[in-house]
């Protein structure tokens, strides 16, 4: 042990009898403290049952995380999160790979099936995957590669500090070695043991911070990756809701059920609670049926409501601003804020397969909560926890859609119904109209200035409420005596964890109030960020020059924090901030901190009327983001082209939600059904310039970087369509109050037809 | 019940099937072939896009009754067949430029990509703004710019 190690904290790690070498270590210990919005916390609650509890608690294995080096050589590690694209599996095994000194290829990560024994520390949110899981992986690979080390020594006979790892080999001084594959039995147990360990320091990290490829790209790319629509369970064929033409509506009577049964195709047809259910041989004998179902629906939970009626109640509700006199030569800046409905639907819809028999279920979905699906779904279908078995599969993106699991509920109670197992996918219209939406709010911002210096700064966000009903809630709630922030609600104690203002503006209030419950709503990559802090920036902007500074050097003067400062002069610089721009274009610049990380963003439009009026068929097209220059500082990038990609994701969401993208509630019901309706990004929006720059390692641990750039990118964004226009945006997104650019389908019946005239549209 | 028949990614297979039912389903549900994707089945996303006869297709907008026995499908999996190598050029090009995330829409971006650099080759022309502004995959991760990239460079390469 040379004297570097001896100065270094040491770590329980555990190899488990097993016949091949498996080693553990517990989760949540030694890692850093969780990001404050999602704690780790091993505190049993009332959606699983003590006596689950304490029979799971008994397990050698409770509360474990375990690798298995497998006789080949390979690592097996199974992940207790969901992978939606966020490339968590890919950082994972790289983690792996550098504590196991074994080559990133020979790791294997699966997603972990639902745990109840880890009680909150399986959700996958907040970006705080890596945060959490950081520390534990390592100790449980460098737990692995000691016990192999051992072993060697033994077979070798030679002294284990004369031993050397490279790739997954082990040489001794005199040139004899063994491999991990030879090893990996011998170096298994037979009884449980506790090993202390020690981890690489930095500067021996040879995979961590080095950008690599997805380890499922391939898979990707070769349409062999397996989503929960492509996992084949025996009998588990295609379902469907014919849902109700307004939220939460509900079925009254079926005209034609026997008819509808009678189709092509159809095997079942069913009454749920959230509609109609058919099962058939095909998606699209399932449409036709659900297109011909006669009924009678009662009224939902929003039918009067319009995107009028709730904005009026949420300025009904809006906390004052209370303004005490201004001192003499004291100014105000004041503004106020309009985020509409947008949708947080991922590309694959909502879906999931259910195998429900007398007395046990099995559920194949993507859900990043999958203890409190299991919970819910024993409790749908009157099962005891232990009964139900989650199977966490591959998902087609999230963007906090995944965080709860309303499919795996239904097709659950689809598959009880009928009593036959299904394969239950949402159509795409009912995606967009009875999915969950991010809510609308607004947002009043009001800053004092005096003689060069900001006296105040006082946010009041009013919302409509967000549901956090998927167990973030719930390790919050148990967690509540403990944090800092006492006598507030769940939400308004999540908005406090979250929301920070990153500049020094003397007295900073941020406060949250919600209204309305009748919706079903969700975060969308990010909670409340890339509104409150778009709505701040833009403040900032208008204090700059009220103030007649420059935006760029304004923000610097006040940043907090030496990390804020650098990734803003990084993009300042790379992006050439401040040069001349032609009329109608213009530069924005804005920073975000969340997550232990900070990212800045420059962004470019053009909202000249040449572009705006371009003409792409079906579309909105608008101002084009022309240019993005984003800088993000994590602390510690584990992988940084993962990291890019986010961060390019992030921006694309945030052009997105500040120029193209909401829903319209109209009736009870959002009008967009369609991608040719809502407006996310296409290629014809994409930035044509754009670069990403990560930083240098800062704090050596890693930060979470899913969602952080949409806020910045957000702000940056509307900053620049401000300048470029000479008028601050107040209402997102900025056609949200164009005329239509779409015909609404139809609600009754609920989904469209496929068109039939492919092949004439063949190119 | 009708009989099908058509060329499936090189292999000519036969179902039994009505003839309205989009050829998506046909693969999909009865026949397993899962590299296409649903993403909306009005050919909006464009996520299960594939080839019909080489050229690309919506197969959530084709009846499978329109088929006729010597119609050769390509989905995404019998792509690199039609280059007889073990990856399509622009398959190695995403690979090179690690453009998926969470890999949903990529079948679907990767037909588009082939048939619209084919479809400028046949025009005289490499890939301009005016091409990929008539792109419309959606890929709500949001990796438009790596695909763009990507294309460019492998389209010359096949």
């Amino acid at each position: 042990m040379d004297n570097q190690e001896l100065g270094r904290r040491r770590f329980l790690g555990y190899v488990l009898a097993a016949s091949t070498l498996t080693v553990a270590a517990q989760l949540g210990e030694g890692a850093d403290r969780a990001d404050a919005a999602v704690p780790s916390l091993p505190e049993p609650a009332d959606l699983y049952d003590l006596n689950d509890l304490l029979t799971d608690a008994a397990l050698p294995t409770a509360n474990l995380i375990t690798i298995t080096l497998n006789p080949d050589g390979t690592a097996s590690f199974a992940l207790p999160r969901a992978e939606v694209g966020q490339g968590i599996t890919t950082s994972t095994a790289m983690i792996i790979a550098e504590e196991l000194d074994l080559p990133l290829d020979k790791v294997h990560v699966s997603l972990a099936d639902a745990r109840p024994e880890l009680l909150f520390n399986q959700l996958t949110g907040g970006s705080n995957t890596t945060i959490s899981t950081y520390t534990p992986i390592r100790v449980a690979a460098a737990t692995a590669r000691h016990r192999l080390l051992e072993a060697a020594a033994a077979e070798l006979g030679a002294p284990l500090a004369a031993l050397s790892v490279l790739q997954g080999v082990i040489t001794a001084a005199d040139g004899r070695s063994l491999s991990y594959a030879e090893l990996a039995v011998k170096a298994g147990s037979l009884t449980d043991l506790q090993v202390s360990v020690t981890l690489k320091p930095a500067s021996a990290f040879t995979v961590i911070g080095t950008p690599q490829n997805r380890i499922d790209a391939l898979e990707a790319v070769t349409g062999r990756k397996q989503f929960a629509m492509d996992v084949q369970v025996p009998g588990a064929m295609p379902a469907m809701i014919c849902r109700p033409p307004t939220i939460n509506g509900t079925v009254v009577a079926v005209q034609n059920l026997a008819a509808v049964r009678a189709m092509p195709g159809i095997t079942d047809v069913a009454v749920v609670s959230t509609g109609v259910a058919v099962r058939g041989r095909t998606f699209g004998q399932c449409i036709d049926a659900v297109r011909a179902l006669q009924v009678s629906w009662g009224p939902g939970s929003e039918d009067r409501a319009s995107d009028a009626t709730v904005l009026a109640e949420l300025r009904a509700a809006e906390n004052p601003l209370v303004t005490p006199p201004l001192p003499l030569l004291t100014a105000a800046v004041d503004a106020r804020f309009t985020f509409h409905f947008a949708s947080n639907s991922a590309l694959e819809t909502n879906c999931a397969v259910a195998d429900v028999r007398p007395g046990s279920a099995e559920i194949w979905a993507s859900v990043k909560a999958p203890l409190v699906a299991q919970a819910e779904v024993a409790a749908r279908l009157g099962l005891p926890v232990g009964a139900v078995t989650v199977h966490v599969t591959q998902g087609g993106g999230s963007f906090g859609r995944k965080l709860f699991h309303d499919a795996a509920l239904e097709a659950a109670e689809v598959s009880q119904a009928m009593g036959k197992p299904v394969r239950l996918m949402w159509h795409r219209t009912d995606d967009f109209r009875h999915g969950r939406v991010h809510p609308m709010s607004t947002s009043r911002v009001r800053a004092t200035y005096s003689l060069g210096q900001v006296l105040t700064m006082d946010q009041r966000h009013t919302s409509v409420a967000t549901e956090f009903g998927h167990g973030l809630g719930d390790a919050i709630t148990a967690l509540a005596a403990k944090l800092p922030v006492g006598g507030l609600t769940f939400a308004e104690t999540i908005f406090s964890l979250t929301q920070q203002t990153p500049y020094n503006f003397g007295v900073t209030t941020q406060l949250l109030t919600e209204v309305d419950n009748g919706f079903h709503t969700g975060s969308m990559r990010n909670i409340y960020s890339p509104n409150v802090r778009c709505a701040q920036e833009l403040v900032v902007d208008r204090l700059a020059a009220a103030m007649g500074q420059d935006a760029y050097r304004f923000r610097r003067r006040f940043l907090k924090d030496p990390r804020a400062v650098a990734v803003l002069d990084k993009v300042a610089q790379v992006g050439n901030w401040g040069r001349a721009m032609a009329p109608g274009t213009g530069q924005g610049i804005a920073l975000h901190p969340e997550y232990h990380g900070f990212v800045a963003v420059l962004a470019e439009i053009d909202c000249t009327p040449a572009t705006v009026n371009r003409q792409v068929p079906d579309a909105v097209t608008g101002p084009r983001v022309t240019k993005v220059v984003c800088a993000v500082d994590v602390g510690l990038a584990v992988n940084p082209k993962g990291l890019e990609a986010q961060m390019t994701g992030g921006i694309m969401d945030a052009i997105a939600v500040t120029l193209t993208s909401s829903l319209h509630l109209a009736g009870g019901t959002f009008q967009e059904g369609s991608w040719d309706n809502y407006f996310y990004t296409r290629q014809w929006n994409t930035p044509p310039e754009l670069e990403i720059i990560v930083m240098p390692p800062t704090t050596g641990t890693p930060g979470g970087a899913g969602e952080l750039a949409v806020a910045g990118a957000m702000a940056a964004v509307a900053c620049a369509y401000g300048r470029a226009t000479g008028t601050m945006p107040t209402s997102f997104p900025v056609n949200h109050d164009a005329p239509p650019a779409f015909t609404p389908l139809p609600t009754v019946p609920p989904v469209p037809q496929s068109p039939t005239d492919g092949i004439s549209r063949a190119y | 019940m009708p009989q099908h028949t058509f060329t499936l990614n090189g292999e000519q297979v036969t179902v039994d099937v009505e003839d309205d039912v989009r050829l998506l389903w046909v693969l999909r549900d009865i026949l397993g072939v899962t590299g296409p994707k649903y993403g909306c089945g009005l050919g909006v996303c464009q996520a299960c896009t594939s080839h019909l006869n080489g050229k690309a297709v919506n197969l959530c907008c084709v009846p499978v009754g329109r088929l006729k026995a010597t119609d050769q499908v390509t989905t995404i999996e019998g792509l690199p067949a039609t280059v007889g190598k073990p990856l399509h050029p622009m398959q190695e090009a995403w690979l090179e430029q690690d453009v998926p995330q969470c890999g949903y829409c990529q079948p679907g971006q990767i037909m588009t990509a082939v048939a619209k650099v084919l479809q400028a080759r046949a025009a005289g022309h490499q890939l301009t703004d005016a091409d990929f502004d008539q792109i419309r995959n959606i890929c709500r991760c949001g990796t438009y710019h790596r695909i763009r990239e990507a294309i460019l460079s492998a389209q010359d390469k096949f």
